[in-house]
């Protein structure tokens, strides 16, 4: 449980990061470190280099601008749980940072890194799936956005090029309904066995618009469209599109075999997780 | 007498003596994080060890080579078999009478095997050191499922004994078989179950797990060869059997040897035997000629220093239809791992698994226990528990509610049938044991009014009308358990450590001023010792507790004894302790009536000295006759106030209790809610009630965890597959359920306070609640048993298998 050696920088401003970044190609960003650290200490990752953002103060701010919420990539969970903005323009990031681990954990794991990591295990990505987040790149060659739709290519696969800096996440305003994630976990500290986002708004009694995402029952976090499609158009709470929007979730989950459960379980109790996001977030809208 | 006089209770409660809720004595420093553990030890020029370990569960070792290793700065010296051979130190005898690889010599048996020991500057240097030892495996035919071990064409595991007919406990029916043990009467059991109205027959496995400490397994040796002594810190439950096997393997004189348990955080059975890494550090110390330091990391001390059960027991109950049991009969298939390093009194291979009758009187019974090898780590440790009880308890707990649902008997009723009635103790149990004491009805009685059962069962009830009917998708199930413990070895008829009977023993010494030191054979890994044992002294001497002080675990000061595990503190040592103290009450009395002028027999004791009888106002307190002793002994006398104790008990004891669970489950994700959790025990006498309570918390909350999750599991190839506490379930305060506890008292006839051992019996009870529970919920739904652990994914299988979710 010891890492092997590796340089430290600790750089103050985004240009120096990248900088240092391109460098060298076995150099990695340290964020909270609470995903890289266990990795180096099993040595399955030894970066020759860590890079740790903690010292740009800018990138913790949390800021509403231009009708979108900004995160700053250094912001950790505990800061999402503390800001009055998350609390006004996307709620349900607060019910899914309290799922994380403990206190102690969502006071150094950060945003930036929960995304960047591409960790099907991480509940973030599903969220900013169901968000229509976009995350903000910095490299030595600019700057672009990448939404969260299209950013998981893979496990631990990214549309992140060598070089680049996640810098932000950018939440578009959010149409005013219902929301919910539903977790199921082994204990405090677990990553999830099964989790989904339902994101919602009903109109005159009738579903008009449903995201539907799910954590850690595929090789990256998936958005189940056809499942929110069951349910758009329909009655508000109407069984049979909740069974149909169930059971197309549960047709793109391909959970691993671990010692959570089988796939079957895994898919069961993902559809169980799915189920119970609807009711939630039907009950709130 | 005026004002100021201290009433009799007054001064009674200033002793803090037995009964009393004393705070913690230890807490003091381990709160502030003022303890001083192994690691906390830092000698001058001290060096680190740490181990090269197979990724394969059974390979043969082709060749390893150092040469890279070497050259990583800061790396000293590599230790492999080739090395030890030099000492004769490749291999090392086991406590069950096997011989276990120090480092791998030749092949490894299993996952995270110790194979070469890099001695370096500092850890980092180590553990860049491993990186760099080259070792070439051959990866051979692995063997896990102990089903499969005495199979014809299994994998030889053990070439070293392949032609061994005899083992440590008599024949070895094929190579991978370890020993059988038999107990009881075959042609009587035979008999009762061809006459049986009813029987019952099922596989019940008490999976493999882990004790898991908060500190994991360390050590220091530092050897001094001017002086050719050795001093050995270490996290050892048991130092003075340490030290005489260090010296027996070592050749060092024991005097020559200083062996050293500090602090240790932790123990549950995981800190009784001795690991590779003890005599490697030993070793490096002498090679090297500096202190070296090994420390296990959580993965290590999970993989590979002693587990725990791995027992799949055949379970048969033979009855009449009336629900009256008439025999019991038990096979016991047990998985040992690659080595028997099982740390039982030397001439029990199962522990006391034939106290598998628990709490009924069973009129005949039979019970053979085959022990058989696996590519898994050794071990077989009582994890909070008398030796093998625990598997026992569960094994009968769960076989009596299989049986009380093929009657159609309500699981407490037909535990009162059958309970060993008050009037029958000392009872003699078909397996061989001389119960001590027993009022189990009165406890059972207590704990089913308290809880109301009749209640809960009628919610039971309506629960499961309302489930069949499709109102809901929660289960309820309402867990029994009441368990009869075996604990305080032992008696030295029965019981010893390599040759070593399993007395232990106290010495008091009364310093002038009337305080008090106090040194034991046992050693606390948080049980309380120097809290507890201050109080027996203080009730039986009438020194306050305050002002004595409890030392254990340093070999050089205190007075040999067998250490801490299997609940064997209080009964065995706590009895030396009353023992000693009487001795020097004893003397004290000479010295009272010397001062007092009267004979000794003329002399009563009250509360904190001798009063004359009849003579209220003549009264010399202990802190005058401790001064006494020292400043003007009576003529005749020696002077001083000390004792020594070594105590031999006549009998075990045997703690029982009455424990229930009620949990409900959801059928469509498995996940379970422990409503409540009742835990009635009788320890007999109770020393500190609060020590008392906090030990059944504690022990309860392992219970919980092993039943409902906690594992070691293995792949197919023999790879640790819950190897961190990511996926080795420990629970945290979020998860761990309320506790309520009760009590009765009856006493021990046999100990000198009557007290009986309290520390294991929350995980041997507590088990098979959970797990009854667990069992109980799905029972209405045809199912007669389900394997634990009862994780989520695994109660969903259940459900599934009957057909209540898609
Ligand atoms: C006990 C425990 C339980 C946990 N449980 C959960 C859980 O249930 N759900 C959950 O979602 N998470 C969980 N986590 C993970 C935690 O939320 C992490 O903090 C998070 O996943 C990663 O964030 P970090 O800031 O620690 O990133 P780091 O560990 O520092 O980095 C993770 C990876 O992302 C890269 N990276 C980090 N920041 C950037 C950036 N700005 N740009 C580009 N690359 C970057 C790093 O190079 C690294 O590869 C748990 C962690 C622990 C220790």
């Amino acid at each position: 449980m010891i890492p092997g050696s590796f340089d430290y920088f600790r750089p103050q401003s985004v240009a120096e990061a990248s900088a240092l970044l391109a460098k060298d190609d076995n150099a990695r960003v340290l964020a909270g470190g609470h995903s890289l650290l266990p990795m180096m200490k099993l040595r399955m990752a030894q970066p020759s280099a860590l890079i740790d953002l903690g010292g740009i103060g800018e990138l913790r701010q949390i800021q509403f601008q231009g009708g979108q919420l900004h995160l700053g990539a250094m912001a950790s969970q505990h800061d999402l749980l503390a800001s009055d903005l998350v609390s006004e323009h996307a709620p349900i990031l607060k019910e899914v940072a309290l799922l994380i681990a403990d206190p102690q954990v969502r006071y150094l794991g950060t945003i930036g890194g929960n995304v960047a990591n591409g960790d099907p295990g991480n509940d973030m990505p599903a969220v900013m799936m169901a968000l229509d987040a976009a995350f903000v790149l910095e490299g030595q060659h600019g700057r672009r956005n990448v939404k969260a739709r299209a950013f998981y290519t893979g496990t631990y696969e990214t549309a992140l090029l060598p070089g680049e800096i996640l810098t932000a996440v950018e939440i578009p305003t959010q149409v005013k309904g219902g929301f919910a994630y539903e977790k199921l976990k082994r204990k405090v500290g677990d990553y999830a066995t099964a989790a989904a986002a339902v994101i919602l708004s009903v109109k005159a009694g009738v579903v008009d618009a449903c995201e539907i995402t799910l954590t850690n029952l595929g090789p990256t976090a998936l958005r189940a469209e056809a499942a929110a499609s069951a349910l758009i158009g329909k009655p508000a709470g109407h069984p049979g599109a909740i069974d149909a929007a169930v059971a197309a979730a549960r047709a793109i989950m391909t959970p691993a075999h671990d010692t959570r459960g089988t796939p079957e379980y895994r898919t069961s109790a993902g559809g169980s997780m799915v189920r119970r996001a609807i009711q939630r977030a039907l009950a709130k809208a | 007498m005026n004002d100021m006089t201290p009433t009799r209770a007054e001064r009674e409660a200033k002793l803090e003596g037995m009964g009393c809720r004393r705070k913690r004595v230890e807490d003091i420093r381990f709160t502030q994080g003022k303890g001083n553990y192994v690691d906390d030890i830092k000698l001058p020029g001290m060096l680190f060890g740490d181990f090269v370990r197979s990724p394969y569960a059974h390979a043969r070792v082709n060749k390893i080579d150092a040469t890279r290793a070497l050259q990583v700065p800061g790396v000293l010296a590599v230790l492999t078999a080739e090395d030890l051979k030099g000492v004769n130190l490749a291999w090392m005898p086991t406590l069950a009478g096997d011989v276990q690889m120090v480092l791998a010599d030749g092949k490894v048996l299993f996952q995270n095997q110790e194979v070469a020991f890099v001695v370096a500057t500092d850890r980092y240097a180590a553990a860049d050191g491993i990186e760099a030892v080259d070792v070439d495996y051959e990866p051979l035919e692995v063997l896990v499922d102990p089903f499969q071990s005495m199979a014809e064409g299994a994998p030889l595991l053990r070439e070293d004994i392949k032609d061994k007919t005899e083992g440590a406990h008599g024949k070895r029916k094929h190579y991978n078989h370890i020993f059988e043990w038999t107990v009881g009467d075959k042609d009587l059991t035979d008999a009762a179950f061809r006459n049986a109205d009813v029987t019952i027959n099922e596989m019940i496995s008490y999976h493999r797990t882990h004790p898991s400490p908060l500190e994991t397994c360390q050590a220091i040796a530092s050897f001094d060869k001017v002086k050719g002594e050795l001093t050995l810190w270490g996290t050892f439950q048991a130092p003075h059997v340490v030290r005489t096997v260090a010296s027996l393997l070592s050749k060092i004189p024991e005097q020559k040897i200083h062996v050293i348990a500090p602090d240790v955080g932790g123990g549950f059975g995981n800190k009784v035997g001795v690991y590779p890494g003890y005599i490697c550090a030993i070793v490096a110390s002498i090679v090297t000629g500096k202190p070296v330091k090994w420390v296990e990391d959580r993965m290590e001390n999970l993989t590979a220093t002693s587990f725990a059960r791995d027992y799949h027991m055949t379970t048969e109950i033979a009855a009449t239809k009336e629900g009256k049991v008439t025999a019991l009969r038990v096979h016991v298939l047990a998985d040992h791992g690659a080595f028997d390093a099982c740390a039982d009194p030397s001439k029990w291979p199962a522990g006391f698994f034939n106290i598998v009758t628990g709490s009924y009187d069973f009129p005949v019974a039979l019970c053979t226990v085959d022990g058989v090898y696996t590519n898994k780590a050794p071990g077989g440790v009582a994890y909070r528990c008398s030796f093998r009880v625990t598997e026992a308890a569960y094994c009968i707990e769960r076989g009596m509610d299989i049986l009380a649902q093929k009657l159609g008997m309500d699981p407490a009723e037909l535990r009162m049938r059958n309970f060993i009635r008050r009037d029958q103790f000392p009872y003699q149990s078909a397996l061989g044991w001389e119960y001590d004491s027993g009022d189990y009805h009165t406890a059972m009685k207590q704990a089913m009014e308290k809880l109301d059962y009749a209640g809960l069962r009628a919610e039971q009830q309506k629960k499961r009308e309302a489930f069949k009917a499709g109102l809901t998708r929660e289960i309820m199930g309402i867990g029994v358990s009441f368990f009869t413990e075996i604990v305080g070895a032992g008696p030295s008829k029965n019981c010893d450590i390599l040759g070593i009977a399993m007395f232990d023993s106290c010495e008091i010494r009364v310093h002038p001023t009337g305080a008090v030191i106090a040194r034991m054979g046992t050693k606390s890994q948080g049980q309380g010792h120097e809290t507890t044992w201050a109080q027996i002294i203080a009730s039986e001497i009438g020194i306050p507790a305050d002002d004595i002080m409890v030392e254990e675990g340093n070999t050089d000061t205190a007075p040999y004894g067998l250490g801490t595990y299997g609940s064997r503190s209080t009964p065995v040592a706590g009895a030396a302790i009353a023992m000693a103290s009487r001795k020097v009450k004893a003397k004290a009395q000479l010295i009272a009536a010397y001062l007092l002028e009267v004979h000794e027999d003329d002399l009563e004791w009250d509360v904190d000295g001798f009063r004359v009888k009849g003579l209220p106002e003549k009264f010399k307190s202990m802190k005058e006759i401790a001064w006494t002793a020292y400043h003007s002994p009576p003529p005749g006398l020696e002077p001083g106030l000390e004792a020594v104790s070594y105590y031999d008990p006549p009998n075990m004891t045997y703690p029982f209790g009455a424990y229930f669970c009620v949990m409900d489950i959801d059928v469509d994700t498995g996940v379970y809610k422990v409503r409540r959790f009742y835990a009635l025990d009788d320890c007999g006498t109770r020393i500190n009630p609060m020590i008392i309570e906090g030990q059944v918390h504690g022990g309860l909350t392992e219970a919980f965890a092993i039943a409902m999750g906690q594992e070691i599991r293995y792949d197919e190839g023999g790879n640790v597959l819950t190897g961190s506490f990511m996926d080795f379930f420990i629970p945290t305060a979020v998860e761990t359920p309320v506790w309520e506890t009760d009590f009765t008292v009856t006493p021990s006839p046999h100990h000198p306070i009557g007290a009986k051992g309290v520390g294991e019996s929350p995980n041997v009870g507590g088990v098979p609640a959970f797990s009854n529970a667990v069992n109980d919920a799905f029972s209405f739904l045809g199912s007669t048993h389900i394997q634990m652990p009862h994780d989520y994914w695994r109660n969903w299988e259940a459900a599934k298998k009957l057909g209540v979710v898609e």
